[in-house]
């Protein structure tokens, strides 16, 4: 569905209605065709946990989780996100629980400014789905592309390491992660 | 023996983990206000122009503008310059002076319509001949920065104490180095934001990513000529600032005069390729550096001339360049000492504080000549360095009153962590591949004095359930002042950390503070929230001793409960007591203030140099292992370890985290880290181009800290967020130079400048404009030299 709206001196824009499933919960936007996933998720959405550190893609602060996989949220069109499961930071938290990652991240003091840790933190659970115990240098590698400044990383690495031991001890943690994943399985060139 | 704490000293996680966790803390850009507009700047393309007109008809025409600004529409303040005028309008006046200063801006109802409104804006320019280095800014007849500031000189430090010339001619050995600094970005990831909301009152409400809230509070007033009072800023989490975002800048200046031209709130927020080319760095330095010492390793004498690129605006520059001069005078004894320094205008982006602030730079060039004095004395540059250690009691030439101070146990202590890692870490087992160890020492500031105010203050409300609410005028930029300052109330209160609710900055009612700058929260935030928490303390020990009957002295607040010292079983839960103070008779009300800063602390003599800068100084010794690929050139740092004396830690977790944060920062900034221009244009404004570490450059950071406790610091404590910066370059030079023999007098070592060496080429393929130095090699060992 197509609507107009006026738009400065390119006259009149098309909007394309779009739905979006973020974190288990259907929206509806209207959104034109240049629209990143990030601009529509803070801008329309209100979910202003993904972070817009550069926009371009070398960051990291935007990752979100496209069925289950880490992407760059700033890099994703809104368009192309139709139908598929969008995980933000505001998705991780289950009944008022934070996820083992979030409270491994809060304990070890892998937090600072806190501006990477969205991101990071999505990051880290795109790996631990798919591999539930990494390696150090596997988890440095699935982190290496989201900067962080004020950690200089040790704790964040110690807080992945702390949250995938837990997993492994936590038998019910398995639902939860499953619900992470949507239908179809992931595309091939979908992830960063 | 140490005091049995409950909230100091421990590991505990930080107040505001979980809401950074969770995704729900809002940073500057997360906010909007109903009817909000979105603002975006132009910039010069030029680096020097004269502005003859600056056309915005048809911008404002555009449907959905509702502004256009430029300085016709404003008073022209100037910003920056401490000790002296300022010189940096929020909107270009006259001239542009670098690549993207700001020259009008635009709010209309969304970024993309802003964005085409700035095509739309037609700016005249005469193009005028620009000065891009420090040194061709000096020439006689060089093209002026600013028309009253002749040979571009900003500002002159000379300082000196002592006869050193004199001192040179009785030393057994001199030598003379020329190091060089690139320029260096903060790298904090989240871009420059600002929200403002005019109300027709006249009262102007503030949101911005400021790093010191009250310079903005300031400058907000006098740029817009309203008075202070009717400034409201209100602070908003903040991502990362590392000095960088200290001053009020044109987004924060533009955010609020859009408001106020249009009605409506206005949003702000700059794209980081904007941060990296329109906004501050670190000041790059050529620093000529001559010493003198006796053969047993004692130093004599330094003489330092050195020019830092002070960019195109003062800024607090002025500091920075005091700073550079004074820190030759730590960590070691110096008798003599002359430390001449220039910055220097040029038409590129302006230089201010970045963590460290300017001690970097001097110490880099300081502690990497002691090594090759040590080297070329046959000593052992750790024994060099215990040798001429500042003491307790001392005081430096230039009046650095030292108190408490722990580098001695700190250089120990890395001597026994270079003999382990000795033998831990095995030879590299590739004839390529090159293993060393170096270390360097550094001196701090725990809260410089810059100007005549410098009180902070804190507030403390106690709620009706018991729980208590701390705010205060300091900002956390990520450092995690809000915990350490809410374990200094919850151990003044005997209450538990999570018992403390640390509230965000807001101007109207939290007091004045200098700002976040200097590693100056917890030793002067934190006395002043020790006196606010202790007068609630007081407060309430005096309902305490109504009830119990005794003498509110012999009162003990600990673990939620105030009981009589020596018989804790006749006490009462600190919630009872809250509710019994305010809610017998007609009710009282409990809140505390206090106010603190160091007494007798001298105001800082920019052009001499002297005067006692701070209530104390921190200490440290800086360990570092490489790995240089002698192929490839690329250096890979095995371990980092800082011994360090921040005297009393108030969260033993919350210092690792500076520290690692600050070494691995190091690792960047000695490797990779460069802003590189063309013809001032920056040509890596990007986080892909300007390359700063990543998880995979992580590795191992052990510390350990010294047994010293402060006198004047809270609980005895001391900084712990800057000085750890200061000693990383120099101890993974030295590293380097133990692998390959190969001495780096220009940073960032690139792969090109490693291999050039290893070659016998000293021309150095170091990417920093304006070479000169570079490395020099002394000879690489046979066994050790590239095949
Ligand atoms: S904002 Fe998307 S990677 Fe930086
Ligand atoms: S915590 Fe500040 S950037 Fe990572």
């Amino acid at each position: 569905m197509h609507h107009a709206r006026r738009r400065g001196n390119r006259g009149h824009v098309t909007l394309n209605e779009i739905i979006l499933h973020v974190n288990g919960r259907a929206y509806a936007a209207r959104v034109e065709d240049h629209w990143t996933l990030l601009d529509v998720l803070r801008n329309q959405l209100g979910f202003t946990g993904a972070k817009k550190g550069c926009d371009q893609g070398s960051c990291g602060a935007c990752t979100v989780l496209l069925d289950g996989i880490a992407v760059q949220s700033c890099l994703v069109l809104a368009v192309q996100s139709q139908g598929r499961s969008i995980v933000t930071i505001e998705g991780l938290a289950r009944d008022g629980r934070l996820d083992p990652l979030q409270s491994a991240f809060h304990e070890v003091g892998a937090i600072q400014c806190g501006f990477c840790t969205p991101g990071m933190i999505l990051s880290a659970k795109a790996l631990l789905l798919r591999n539930p115990d990494p390696s150090e240098d596997q988890i440095k590698e699935a982190l290496s592309g989201n900067l962080c400044r004020c950690t200089g990383y040790v704790k964040i690495v110690q807080a992945v390491k702390m949250a995938a031991a837990e997993r492994s001890q936590a038998a019910g943690a398995a639902p939860q992660d499953v619900a992470l994943r949507a239908d179809p399985a992931p595309q091939a060139g979908s992830g960063t | 023996m140490k005091p049995d704490y409950v909230n100091i000293g421990g590991r505990m996680p930080r107040v505001d983990g979980i809401v950074k966790a969770a995704g729900e803390a809002m940073y500057a850009a997360d906010l909007s206000l109903p009817g909000m507009l979105h603002g975006r700047l132009l910039r010069s393309p030029h680096p020097h122009a004269r502005i003859l007109g600056v056309d915005t008809s048809a911008a404002a025409a555009l449907p959905d503008v509702h502004a256009v600004i430029t300085s016709r529409d404003t008073s022209g303040f100037l910003a920056g310059g401490i000790g002296s005028p300022g010189n940096e309008p929020y909107l270009a006046l006259d001239k542009a002076r670098f690549v993207g200063d700001a020259v009008a801006a635009v709010a209309a109802v969304d970024e993309e319509t802003a964005e085409r409104a700035l095509e739309l804006i037609d700016v005249q320019y005469e193009v005028l001949n620009p000065v891009l280095d420090p040194f061709s800014a000096m020439r006689p007849g060089a093209p002026l920065v600013h028309d009253d500031a002749p040979g571009n000189l900003s500002f002159e430090t000379d300082l000196s104490f002592g006869d050193v010339d004199d001192a040179f001619s009785t030393c057994d050995y001199v030598r003379e180095d020329e190091f060089e600094t690139a320029p260096i970005r903060h790298g904090f990831i989240e871009p420059h934001a600002a929200l403002a909301s005019w109300e027709t009152s006249g009262r102007l409400t503030f949101w911005g990513s400021k790093q010191s809230p009250y310079f903005t509070y300031r400058n907000m007033a006098k740029a817009l000529g309203i008075p202070m009072s009717r400034v409201r800023i209100v602070q908003p989490h903040l991502g990362g600032g590392f000095g960088g975002k200290n001053e009020m800048f044109n987004v924060d200046f533009c955010a609020a005069l859009l408001s106020i031209t249009t009605g409506r709130p206005v949003k702000v927020v700059v794209s980081q390729e904007e941060v990296l080319y329109a906004y501050r760095q670190r000041h790059p330095a050529w620093i000529k550096l001559k010493t003198g010492f006796m053969n047993d390793g004692t130093l004599v004498a330094v003489d330092a001339d050195i020019v830092a690129d002070g960019g195109a605006y003062k800024g607090i520059g002025a500091l920075s360049l005091f700073l550079m001069c004074t820190f030759l005078a730590l960590p070691y004894r110096v008798p003599h000492l002359r430390a001449k320094g220039r910055r220097v205008y040029t038409n590129t982006q302006p230089s201010c504080a970045m963590r460290g602030h300017g001690v970097p730079q001097v110490r880099y060039a300081a502690e990497v000549q002691l090594d090759m004095a040590a080297s070329d004395l046959g000593l052992d540059p750790l024994e060099v360095r215990i040798k001429n250690a500042i003491q307790p009691g001392d005081t430096t030439g230039n009046e650095f009153r030292i108190t408490s101070c722990g580098l001695t146990e700190t250089l120990v202590a890395a001597r026994d962590t270079a003999e382990r890692w000795r033998r831990e870490i095995p030879a590299a087992t590739e004839p390529h591949l090159k293993r060393g160890i170096g270390v360097a020492s550094y001196g701090y500031v725990s809260g410089p004095r810059i100007a005549g105010h410098n009180t902070s203050a804190a507030l403390i409300k106690v709620h009706e359930d018991g729980r208590v609410g701390l705010a205060t005028g300091s900002s956390d930029c990520g450092q995690g002042s809000s915990t350490v300052l809410s374990q200094i109330a919850a151990e003044v209160l005997g209450v538990r950390l999570e018992d403390v609710q640390y509230a965000s900055l807001d101007s109207e009612i939290v007091p004045v503070d200098p700002g976040v700058f200097g590693s100056r929260v917890t030793f002067i935030t934190g006395n002043a929230v020790k006196r606010a928490a202790e007068d609630v303390r007081r407060q309430l020990a005096g309902v305490a001793a109504g009830i119990l009957g005794v003498d509110p002295e012999d009162l003990v607040f600990r673990d939620r409960r105030v009981f009589v010292e020596g018989d804790p079983e006749r006490g009462i839960p600190f919630d009872r007591l809250v509710k019994s103070a305010q809610y017998s008779g007609t009710g009282m009300t409990l809140l505390g203030r206090g106010y603190w800063a160091p007494e007798g602390i001298d105001l800082p003599r920019f052009d001499t140099g002297m005067g006692n800068q701070s209530g104390a100084y921190s200490f440290g010794t800086q360990v570092a292992a490489v790995e240089v690929d002698t192929e490839t050139g690329r250096v890979k740092v095995l371990r980092l370890a800082v011994a360090h004396d921040c005297g009393q830690p108030i969260n033993e977790m919350l210092v690792e985290g500076q520290l690692e944060g600050s070494s691995i920062g190091g690792v960047g900034h000695t490797f990779t880290e460069c802003i590189q221009r063309r013809q001032g244009q920056t040509m890596n404004a990007s986080f892909l181009e300007y390359r700063m570490p990543t998880a995979l450059d992580a590795c191992p950071v052990e510390s350990t800290h010294t047994d010293t406790t402060d006198e004047m610091g809270p609980y005895g404590a001391k900084e712990a967020g800057e000085g750890v910066q200061v000693a990383i370059m120099p101890a993974l030079v030295n590293a380097v130079h133990d692998a390959i023999g190969v001495w780096f007098k220009r940073v960032p070592i690139t792969p090109e400048a490693v291999v050039a060496a290893l070659r016998g080429s000293s021309a150095g393929a170091t990417p920093n404009g304006g070479a000169k130095g570079g490395a020099d090699g002394d000879g690489p060992d046979e066994d050790r030299g590239p095949t």
